[in-house]
């Protein structure tokens, strides 16, 4: 007996064995997978009504928005109008936003958003403001992040291709710009051969006020024309300066494809501002006239409105010593990317075999040497070996931005080989590399461009997205995925598709926006000048062609509903003031026929939709929300008579007032 | 005449109604999916607030579909007249114990217990009213169903859940009545010895007093 038992324990044993060895030869990889999606599927996870841990911002490239998303799970929050008309909210349409896409070329109702930049308190994004730029138009906007709207657009002079923008210095003192093309300053009409006589790059900082945010554009820096691509403020030991990327340094202003791409190195712009600063004071610099729009929303009325403005302080890197250095740099920089302490700027050399890495402090003694290679238009070329720190072998093609982790590593997108190369600050090289999908841009670690970086996710912008979803016809949006980096190889968790083009994003933890962020507008506080607080102030009224209504909606009806004595010819002014005072409770009028869009209006803000028509008739006018559930029910109608008909203005809801 | 300690306690029950002046007495609440958190309004001896700012706005545009009249602070005599009756009870309480009759201790008592009765009654006929009269050209009406909210506790009215407790004020009117009735059954201690022995002979307090 004892025997026997003792021979089936060694049968046991001896299969177990046989069939471990089995395993670790063949493995089992499907059962491998299907853990590695569980656990990546748990890092994205969200319980249904629990709430992200970031917010991200992603810009909308040629849809000239950014859009709003939780991280990690990628949940689509919202899609703030910037740039751009926004038929759902009325942005752009309705009169009190319509001055916010004025500019020097007129009404504009589209741009190319780039690179959003969170406002900043000692290098770390403080969730105040968001500030992004459109590329085509030259301008820089201002989003609100108690409500997340756009509050206030500025034109940017001398400039064509606002791209190295609008990134904040360290406490918000400025917003930066450089232009994309370089064009004649002032812009005038000459032959475009005369490129290098006539052609002039401009680099712009804007001051922002420490309590409204408000822009002003504080002073502008000519520089040789050449293409300026992006930029970063210093911070930590590089507070007080500002680097931004130039290709074409070849001078080219035409097939740049080639012809921007024969010089070994381009340069870094070192802009040492608090230099500026001095200068100005001292009586650098000259005021020349340029025209530019400027316009803001009052926080009061919700109304913005346009400014022109006429002149700019343009300063001279041939008057202005110790302000403005290059940095030669391989090969069309595109990111300049500076690290959490600020000593070390990666440059994202597009075409370059290695990624350079230059030392603020070598760049400091460089100066003090006078460490110059040569000096153009007045700007001293600082000696590349003096200022090169590491140069990172082996980056992958095409390498183009890197943001930082916090915790000795730096992650630089590669678009050509279309993977995200991790590298240390420590021994400056390679320790990881991941995929994207496909084509690379920008990448975005939460806090990964400030002193003090999140350092849990990533995220990768991609430029292509063929099969990596349900297919939708041959253009198809774009993909982002999201890593996690918080071990020490990346690892994709997930892969999600954006809206537009983003090029670039900002994160940030979510307590610090959502503890300020409004539920409601105070209807106490809203000051329009046609806002009524309540249905018993609703009126209509004629001056002239132009009938005002002044209306209230609430649930579930307009006051008034009933319009009579409109004309054709008329411009009917919707006064819409909601009057709820309840979070998230929208109401919205669309009027048929209207050649511009509905609005829709939040709890306790007044918006007004101009309305002209064209024909006699009958035209019934509905709330847009579905705001509750007598919302089908929240209607009127407007009788419009001929432009010479004797129809007295009569108005009302319920009881049709007697005569 | 009543003795010295009745006489302080009776002060003291009086003067114990002086913090529900600064708070409010009474709390409704209503909860519905779109109210996870629910909205509702404090009831005070003076007005009627929300539990946020807007909460009673919100509140009447709710009910408005189902035909129920508004509520609006002015509508009520009541917070005219609270703050009167609870300033004239807190005087009459101080004045009883300065005059240390028995009477007047029985009169006070009295009288707080038939005003408490009367605003419960009052409160009640409220809710009774606006539970319903409703307006016949409401947008929503579920036949045989009234929105009467509970008096004390809870009650599902269609999708809203309703709340209605007494809030720290009443606490502080509980407590002074309680002390009213603590000083008449001091004053009669001798009669109420079985029962008074049964309920407080573990209190050190009541050992002194013995003793």
């Amino acid at each position: 007996m004892f025997s026997n038992s003792s021979n089936y324990l060694k049968i046991g044993v001896g299969v177990l064995a046989a069939a471990l060895v089995a395993l670790f030869i063949t493995g089992c990889p499907a059962q491998q997978a299907a853990l590695d999606d569980r656990e990546a599927a748990q890092k994205v996870y969200k319980a249904p009504g629990e709430h992200d841990d970031l917010y991200a911002f992603l810009s909308g490239g040629y849809d000239g928005q950014v859009s709003v998303w939780g991280l990690p799970t990628a949940r689509f929050l919202k899609q703030i109008p910037v740039f751009s008309q926004h038929p759902e909210t009325g942005y752009g349409y309705s009169e009190e936003t319509k001055a916010l896409l004025e500019s020097t070329h007129g009404f504009i109702p589209w741009d190319d958003t780039h690179h959003p930049h969170l406002s900043r308190t000692d290098g770390v994004a403080d969730g105040r403001w968001m500030f992004v730029n459109a590329n085509n138009t030259p301008r820089i906007a201002r989003i609100d992040l108690t409500d997340f709207e756009t509050k206030e657009t500025i034109e940017i002079p001398h400039t064509a291709g606002n791209h190295g923008s609008s990134f904040v210095t360290e406490n918000t003192e400025y917003v930066v710009g450089a232009t994309r093309f370089s064009v004649p300053t002032p812009n005038r009409d000459v032959p475009i051969d005369q490129y290098e006589n006539e052609f002039q790059g401009t680099i712009t900082f804007l001051t922002v006020d420490e309590e409204t945010g408000e822009m002003d554009l504080a002073f502008q820096i000519l520089a040789p024309p050449f293409n300026y691509d992006l930029a970063r403020p210093g911070h930590g030991v590089s507070h007080g300066w500002a680097f931004f990327t130039s290709y074409n340094t070849e001078m080219a202003h035409t097939m740049l494809e080639v012809g921007a791409s024969q010089a070994d190195k381009d340069f870094i712009v070192a802009v040492n501002w608090k230099r500026a600063e001095e200068l100005i004071e001292e009586g650098h610099g000259e005021v020349v006239s340029a025209e530019y729009y400027h316009n803001k929303m009052d926080p009061g009325t919700g109304i913005a409105v346009s400014e022109t403005k006429d002149s700019v302080l343009l300063l001279d890197p041939a008057d202005t010593e110790g302000m403005i250095y290059f940095l030669p740099t391989p090969k069309s920089p595109h990111g300049v990317d500076v690290s959490p302490d600020g000593e070390y700027i990666a440059a994202g050399g597009k075409l370059a075999t290695v990624i350079p890495v230059h030392s603020f402090s070598n760049m400091l003694a460089a100066i003090e040497n006078e460490d110059f290679d040569e000096i153009i238009d007045g700007i001293p070329v600082l000696n590349y070996e003096s200022v090169i720190h590491a140069e990172i072998e082996d980056p992958g093609l095409g390498p183009l931005h890197t943001e930082y982790d916090g915790q000795g590593y730096a992650y630089t997108s590669a678009y050509i080989s279309s993977e995200i190369v991790k590298w240390s600050l420590d021994t400056f090289e390679v320790v990881d590399r991941i995929p994207s999908y496909y084509s690379i841009g920008h990448l975005m670690i939460p806090g990964g461009d400030t002193r003090s970086p999140y350092g849990q996710y990533m995220i990768s912008m991609n430029k292509t997205t063929r099969d990596r979803h349900l297919p939708t016809g041959p253009k198809q949006n774009h993909t982002a995925q999201l890593y996690d980096i918080s071990g020490d190889r990346m690892e994709m968790i997930l892969d999600f598709v954006t809206i537009g083009e983003p090029h670039y994003a900002q994160a940030i933890e979510a307590s610090i926006i959502t503890e300020n962020v409004k539920n409601i507008y105070d209807l106490a506080e809203n000051t329009h000048p046609r806002m009524i607080p309540s249905s018993r102030q609703a009126r209509v009224e004629r001056e002239g062609e132009n009938v005002h209504v002044y209306m209230t909606s609430i649930r579930s009806h307009f006051t008034p509903d009933n319009i009579e004595g409109i004309r054709v010819g008329d411009k009917v002014h919707f006064h819409v003031t909601n009057v709820e005072q309840d979070w998230d409770m929208v109401h919205g009028i669309g009027i048929m026929g209207a050649t511009n869009a509905e609005i829709l209006v939040p709890p306790g803000k007044t918006k007004t939709l101009v309305w002209e028509p064209r024909s006699e008739g009958i035209f019934p006018f509905y709330c847009t929300a579905f705001c509750s559930a007598l919302h089908q029910e929240m209607q009127g109608y407007v009788r419009v008579s001929a432009a010479d008909a004797d129809v007295d203005l009569l108005y009302y809801t319920g009881d049709r007032p007697t005569e | 005449m009543m003795s010295t300690r009745s006489r302080w306690i009776l002060a003291i029950s009086a003067l114990v109604i002086i913090p529900a002046f600064f708070m409010p007495i009474w709390s409704i609440t209503l909860k519905a999916p779109q109210y996870p958190d629910g909205i509702g309004m404090h009831i005070w001896m003076d007005q009627l607030t929300g539990h946020e700012r807007h909460d009673i706005q919100n509140i009447n545009i709710l009910n408005h579909y189902v035909g129920m009249a508004e509520i609006h602070e002015e509508d009520f005599w009541e917070f005219d007249v609270m703050p009167y009756i609870f300033g004239v009870l807190v005087a009459l309480g101080l004045l009883a114990a300065l005059g240390g009759r028995r009477w007047m201790l029985w009169t006070w008592v009295t009288l707080f217990i038939l005003l408490a009765i009367g605003g419960l009654a009052d409160f009640y006929y409220w809710g009774y009213q606006y539970g319903h009269d409703l307006d016949p050209r409401a947008a929503i009406k579920v036949p045989d169903m009234t929105y009467q909210p509970p008096l004390i506790g809870s009650k599902t009215l269609l999708n809203i859940t309703a709340y209605s407790w007494p809030y720290w004020g009443a606490a502080f009117i509980g407590a002074s009545l309680l002390g009213g009735l603590g000083a008449l059954g001091y004053e009669y201690r001798q009669r109420l010895q079985s029962l008074y022995e049964r309920l407080f002979s573990s209190k050190s307090s009541n050992q002194e007093v013995e003793a």
